[in-house]
């Protein structure tokens, strides 16, 4: 049986300039933008149409939501330290940086998770109203991403030394990738806090 | 590795540097908040400071400020397409616009 191989995830492909890797996170984060987009845009419609909506800091918290927002910005710099630690070969170091990412994402659910049992002992839930339709459905389907973004980056922190032995290119170049997806759920944090929240 | 040591030690400069402006942000866009603005000022404040904060991110932690033509014409066309949904509003029934935002 031949083994498949896949080209340019290690080198730049000559026609595209990047990695066939990183081509795709970004097309990914693409189709990311639109599928938040598509969100963000019923949104605004469902709150432009309704006199009633409540402005987000009188019934959510905003020194939870602060904190979160802190919480995420900090893994986004160890993120992007713990591929800066690869491109300096210390993967003691990346080790270090990565699991400090972990444990704010991680940080940051249980943030999230005291928002929410919160909200529900105040029998607040997704079908009470539009405006907690919608806040469960961006917050939750963002809380998924971080929790996505955790799991991958553990993997990358369990397994990561074999394939930094055999191909240490190729493995910086997946934490980029990984890096760049969390980045993004960061990106999309810092319009849903103000948006839910402050508005 | 096409980055040489000293490159990266001065990209973590940029790292902590954008770190620091973040927060800042963070700190005045809920600061503002407290002010309780009219809501269209109020709108556009939070989303200027909300679109430096994700154009700093962008930039410097995404690496777009040195990335390929190739993905920058991928999220310039993306971001058209992002921008066509957002204002969808003004293709929906007038009364809804008419109506305005209700703070």
């Amino acid at each position: 049986m031949s083994t498949a191989v896949i080209h340019y995830i290690d080198e730049p492909h000559p026609v595209t300039g990047v990695t066939n890797s990183k081509l795709g996170i970004w097309l990914f984060i693409a189709s990311e933008i639109m599928l938040f987009g598509a969100l963000f845009s019923s949104y605004i419609i469902l709150r432009v149409g309704n006199p009633a909506w409540p402005q987000g800091w009188t019934v959510l918290n905003v020194p939870l939501a602060t904190l979160n927002t802190m919480i995420l910005i900090t893994s986004s710099v160890t993120m992007v330290m713990s591929w800066a630690a690869l491109m300096t070969n210390r993967f003691d170091r990346f080790r270090l940086y990565m699991g400090l990412t972990i444990l704010l994402g991680l940080g940051f659910m249980v943030v999230k998770g005291f928002e929410y049992s919160h909200k529900f002992h105040h029998e607040h839930f997704p079908w009470t109203n539009n405006f907690y339709g919608i806040y469960f459905t961006l917050t939750g389907l963002h809380g998924l991403h971080v929790l996505g973004g955790i799991l991958v980056n553990l993997y990358f922190l369990l397994t990561g030394s074999k394939l930094w032995k055999a191909n240490p290119t190729m493995f910086a170049g997946r934490i980029e990738a990984a890096g760049l997806y969390w980045h993004f759920v960061d990106l999309v944090w810092i319009f849903l806090f103000p948006s839910i929240y402050l508005l | 590795m096409s980055h040489a040591a000293e490159d990266i030690k001065k990209h973590v400069r940029t790292y902590i540097a954008v770190f620091v402006a973040l927060a800042g942000l963070t700190v005045v866009t809920v600061g503002v908040s407290y002010l309780h603005l009219t809501m269209p000022i109020a709108v556009t404040v939070a989303l200027v400071i909300a679109t430096i904060k994700s154009s700093l991110v962008a930039a410097y932690f995404m690496h777009l400020i040195s990335e390929r033509r190739l993905i920058h014409s991928i999220l310039v066309t993306t971001l058209l397409l992002f921008i066509a949904m957002i204002l969808i509003i003004f293709f929906t029934d007038q009364g809804v616009m008419s109506r305005g935002i209700h703070s």
